[in-house]
């Protein structure tokens, strides 16, 4: 159950996530590349102690790039409920205010900078926005396909179910992160960001239909010897009647189990394919692009805060894992 | 034996199924290898046209798949566009690296998983059990990803092993003994991240498998007769609770080819998955498509593998 609940916190954390950033997720400071965590300090420089912290400004150290900037000294108050650059909620509603920020010109960087001073919390947070929403679209996909084939194969049998289980085994059987790459390498490579995540969704949530069909198809026939959808039947109900009715009802159970696993599934998918340059691009965040930077060895070496997303999906995923057990687990008992 | 024959059947149709939907989708899109050329205004249009019918690119694709199919026959997987070298050859020495690299790694997993999971399943829900089970869930939910991030960094940040690569650059100039240190030393961090990345699955699976024949009715007739502990675990339990690890163990050999894409690319190991991003980053579709359908090979080979494996070790299927 408390997983449940942190999941939830998590998930309201993303999804507003303009409201949580301080910043927006392009806005780039091209002074302040690779600055490391801000420290919040509750001592101001004349020694007095202050419940509200502030941040310490950077300033050039005089000494060329490979000095990088000292701490200036001077320190600037966080503020809450403070009006900010605008954002959208959920797409819809546009709103100025965001829970923390710091007076300009100081930056407050609660996870460090990229290589163009761009706000990392910010952009972990608003990629989580674009990887959720891969991961979702894409099992809602799958697990609409697998409704629709396997209530058709589990509903008629006869050639229907074997045409359509043997098409599932050719996708079963396929070794789909290749797959994946194959279809993606079919795409032109250089389309609008949109088109590209959109591509990428589809081309997901395509490929992983076989395995909610194969369930649903078992589901639905045992559900259509139930004794009340033969009565119903033999009142002269219409297929499509017992289909919506009687029989996909009682594959609820199934769609919430496979839903919990599809989508960190995906969300994986999701990360892993724009690591390796196959997702969503520049400027748009998510979690694979902002792992991605990883792979340049001297931010690997040099700059240990670019690690912290990768960290920060370990316990994300505990969550979600967790989470999707305690469903299944629910639903369980809910069906027997 | 019909039995088998139909296996084989289905299987042969499975790959034709394959590599006509690769085929498709690949051959159908816009662009191909030599488009970027175009780009470039010291190669004329008619260079380019005849690079591209000296590889058959402008015939049907109906003609083309022929052709490749009639070739996949004979042993030859096509030409590659950017190394001008048989797919063939090119993908032997990959999926070498990748076999030698995978292999370790399952062996490794497997190594680590059966005592294991036997000894949880023994003492289940003790507090060894107990934390196995935490750990398990943990190393569950480290994305493969961020775990050879980790240990690229740890290989980075102490120096103890080569970040990269599968030999020194003075490999052949070493002896016997030295080429030997020098292969293992650069294959125990991806070896060891892909076992990681596979023991908890193996772990769950070998661990529910043992408690269920532990809780069958003849292990505790077993242990009724006075058979010693260790005996009736090896002798009587362990060859019962096999049946869905030979499955599992047929589907892990069959992904030796696939499972291993993340982490060659991050730590650099000169394996199939680096030559196939690059290939499709590239539009070498014959590169793309000899890998796509090794790796299915591999895959329905490794599930009859099992299935016979599964025949001969238990006499209900084989009564069946």
């Amino acid at each position: 159950m408390s997983a449940l609940i942190l999941l939830t916190v998590f998930q309201s954390l993303i999804l507003f996530a303009g409201f949580f950033a301080p910043y927006d997720f392009a806005t780039q400071d091209r002074e302040q590349p690779f600055v490391a965590p801000t420290t919040l300090h509750f001592i101001d420089p004349q020694g007095n102690v202050h419940i509200r912290p502030c941040v310490h400004t950077l300033e050039d150290s005089g000494q060329g790039p490979e000095a990088g900037p000292t701490d200036s000294g001077l320190c600037y108050p966080v503020h809450f409920f403070v009006r900010g650059t605008s954002y959208k909620i959920a797409g819809v509603f546009v709103s100025h205010f965001h829970l923390f920020g710091v007076e300009a010109p100081g930056r407050i960087f609660l996870m460090g900078s990229d290589a163009y001073g761009r706000d990392q919390f910010s952009r972990f947070l608003f990629g989580g926005q674009i990887s959720m929403l891969a991961g979702l679209i894409a099992a809602i996909l799958s697990v609409s396909i697998g409704i629709v084939v396997g209530g058709i194969a589990g509903f008629y049998g006869g050639w229907v179910d074997e045409l359509l289980m043997r098409g599932g085994e050719l996708f079963l059987a396929l070794p789909w992160l290749y797959l994946l790459f194959a279809v993606r390498a079919a795409l032109p490579l250089h389309i609008s960001q949109w088109e590209v995540f959109l591509l990428l969704v589809s081309v997901m949530g395509l490929i992983g239909w076989a395995r909610p069909a194969r369930l649903i198809r078992g589901v639905v026939l045992s559900a259509k010897q139930r004794n009340f959808v033969v009565a119903a039947r033999g009142f002269g109900a219409s297929d499509a009647y017992l289909l919506r009715r009687h029989i996909l009802p009682q594959t609820y159970g199934v769609v919430v189990t496979q839903m919990t696993l599809l989508i960190p599934l995906y969300v994986l998918a999701e990360v892993t394919l724009t690591f390796l340059g196959l997702g969503v691009g520049e400027p748009m965040p998510s979690w694979g692009s902002l792992l991605a930077s990883l792979q340049q060895y001297y931010v690997l070496s040099s700059y240990w805060w670019m690690f912290l997303p990768a960290l920060l999906l370990i316990p994300l995923f505990l969550v979600f894992y967790t989470a999707a057990d305690a469903l299944q687990e629910i639903h369980k008992t809910v069906t027997l | 034996m019909k039995y088998f024959a139909r296996r084989l059947f289905h299987a042969t149709l499975l790959l034709l199924a394959v590599s006509i939907f690769s085929f498709a989708i690949l051959q159908l899109t816009p662009g191909d290898f030599f488009a970027p050329m175009g780009l470039n205004p010291q190669i004329s249009s008619r260079t380019i046209a005849g690079l591209r019918s000296q590889h058959d690119l402008d015939r049907p694709l109906p003609a083309r798949y022929g052709h490749w199919l009639w070739g996949v026959l004979k042993g030859d997987l096509g030409r590659s566009f950017a190394y001008n070298s048989p797919v063939t050859r090119l993908l032997a020495v990959r999926a070498r690296n990748t076999l030698l690299l995978t292999g370790t790694a399952m062996l490794l997993a497997w190594l680590i998983a059966i005592p294991l999971g036997m000894w949880s399943a023994v003492h289940r829900g003790k507090w060894g059990d107990r934390a196995a089970g935490v750990m398990t869930s943990g190393l569950l939910a480290i994305p493969d990803l961020v775990l050879f991030l980790v240990l690229l960094l740890a290989a980075v940040r102490t120096g103890w092993f080569p970040t990269g690569g599968m030999v020194s650059a003075s490999f052949s100039d070493l002896n016997a003994w030295n080429k030997g240190k020098d292969l293992a030393e650069h294959l125990f961090l991806p070896a060891l991240g892909l076992a990681i990345a596979t023991l908890p699955t193996l772990l769950r699976h070998v661990r529910s498998a043992m408690i269920e024949v532990l809780e069958a009715p003849f292990i505790q007739a077993a242990r009724a007769h006075g058979i010693a502990e260790r005996r009736v675990l090896f002798r009587y339990a362990l060859p019962v609770a096999a049946n869905p690890l030979i499955s599992l163990f047929g589907f892990s050999v069959g992904t030796m080819l696939s499972a291993s894409l993340l982490v060659e690319v991050i730590l650099s190991w000169p394996g199939i998955g680096p030559l196939l991003v690059d290939a499709i980053l590239a539009k070498d579709v014959y590169v793309v498509i000899g890998a796509v359908m090794l790796s299915s090979i591999l895959l329905v080979a490794g599930n009859l593998f099992a299935d016979v494996l599964l025949f001969a070790i238990d006499p209900r299927i084989r009564v069946e």
